[in-house]
């Protein structure tokens, strides 16, 4: 099974389609239509896919990043039961794993706030095996959950809802930065967090979800 | 509505206000709370930019413009967001490189703070380019650091990303064109992570504030970077 975690494997990504469009088509089209005359296109550079999920509406869009909170929050459970984790790591894991359930229940009690329906837990597969294993894998969930985040957040079309989602993805880039300090790497490797659209994340998280 | 726009040495009471960091702080208390962002931005497009000819708004003018005036002042609106973001990036920029022209720090710990700091400064380049092509970029404030101790400037680090995090999230909701949103949002995160290493760094949690960030507003983040300024 091909077990594509590195978000570097999504750079292959860029020829889907999407709704028959290619990815490209799709960005400069948004791109036209929404302003590129303001010159925002200085940081063009920096920032990939602002359009990603503009098909979705407010609660598809929370579903979506459910999903994902769902799926880290079963990550941490499973790593404190079974990964052997000790000292820093496990005092972090703990600390993090309770967050990432605060932001389950938070997404579930605001989409049925505006009268959505939440979805289901997905069936999950992690494949750690131990304390370094389940490190590396952590800071990988991290540091996509972060481009996810950043990837939808400007369809969302609720100020309210975009500012639930603003404080969650802080939360999960101050995780993607502790976790990396415990693995000895770079808390903040780029100046600009990437974006990812919403297929590039379900193709990231894929080999995760059984069901 | 002043007519000193072009060749003129004198700035307009807007201009300066629009401008100045400290002044604008103060115009923004004068203002109120939240329509301050807005009713800034709506003066601005009712002054028309720098590159302006027209330095009268008759009423008839306003008329015709109308749907050119909510544009202007949408992209006025985010021209503030953006040279707030700005300012408070010119002041992080300063800092790193007064911290690291201090001598205090050496090896891991410098190399770090050297990274953090050529973030800030890639961040003040691509707000510069932004803010220019919305209209004027802020002015590069004159700012000054206490730098006392590693301890104590690693504390003050930590705030101040900390700070500059709450900053972005505070006016994500405001921003109007979703490409400058989509900015942001890469600079608010980077920011963040920022502040969860200097916060693990001093030996705090990496999220103060649990499993919800908290957003400031621009009222409360100004007093807090104004000891940095220097009049």
């Amino acid at each position: 099974m091909n077990q594509q975690t590195d978000n570097t494997a999504v750079a292959e990504l860029a020829g889907i389609e999407i709704k028959g469009m290619t990815r490209q088509d799709f960005l400069v089209r948004g791109m036209f239509a929404t302003g590129a005359v303001y010159g925002a296109t200085m940081i063009g550079p920096f920032v990939r896919s602002a359009f990603a999920a503009e098909e979705m509406d407010d609660i598809g869009i929370l579903n979506f990043a459910l999903t994902l909170e769902y799926l880290e929050a079963e990550f941490y459970k499973r790593g404190i039961a079974n990964a052997k984790l000790s000292g820093e790591a496990l005092g972090v894991a703990k600390e993090i794993g309770a967050n990432e359930a605060e932001h389950v229940q938070a997404l579930i009690g605001t989409i049925k706030q505006l009268g959505g329906t939440p979805v289901k837990a997905p069936t999950v597969v992690f494949p750690f095996k131990d304390q370094a294993s389940f490190l590396k894998l952590a800071q990988v969930l991290e540091d996509t959950g972060v481009s996810a985040y950043n990837g939808a957040a400007p369809a969302i079309k609720s100020k309210e809802v975009l500012g639930a989602a603003g404080s969650i993805v802080q939360i999960e880039a101050r995780h993607a930065a502790r976790i990396r300090l415990l693995n000895g790497e770079p808390p903040a490797p780029v100046s600009f967090d990437a974006s990812m659209t919403t297929d590039e994340v379900l193709m990231a998280v894929k080999p995760f979800v059984k069901a | 509505m002043s007519d000193t726009h072009e060749g003129s040495t004198q700035r307009s009471a807007l201009e300066i206000v629009r401008d100045d960091q400290v002044t604008r702080g103060k115009f923004l208390k004068l203002v109120g709370g939240a329509g301050a962002v807005s009713a800034l931005g709506i003066l601005l497009a009712a002054c028309g930019d720098d590159d302006s000819t027209s330095t009268t708004s008759t009423s008839d003018t306003k008329m015709k413009d109308k749907k050119t005036t909510s544009t202007m002042a949408e992209a006025s609106s985010d021209l503030a967001i953006v040279n707030y973001a700005l300012t408070l990036e010119y002041i992080e920029a300063d800092f790193y490189a007064a911290v690291i022209e201090s001598g205090l720090f050496k090896g891991a710990e410098l190399e770090t703070i050297k990274i953090i700091g050529q973030h800030e400064a890639e961040h003040v380049t691509a707000l510069e380019g932004t803010a220019s092509k919305l209209g004027k970029a802020a002015a590069k404030p004159k700012t000054t650091f206490p730098l006392e101790s590693r301890e104590s400037v690693l504390k003050l680090a930590a705030t101040v990303e900390n700070v500059g995090a709450a900053a972005y999230l505070g006016q994500a909701g405001a921003i109007v064109d979703p490409e400058i949103l989509a900015a942001a949002l890469a600079i608010h995160t980077v920011e963040a992570r920022h502040a969860a290493a200097l916060n693990t760094l001093t030996g705090q949690k990496f999220s103060p504030d649990g499993a919800f960030a908290k957003p400031m507003t621009m009222e409360e983040v100004l007093p807090l970077v104004k000891p940095f300024l220097v009049a």
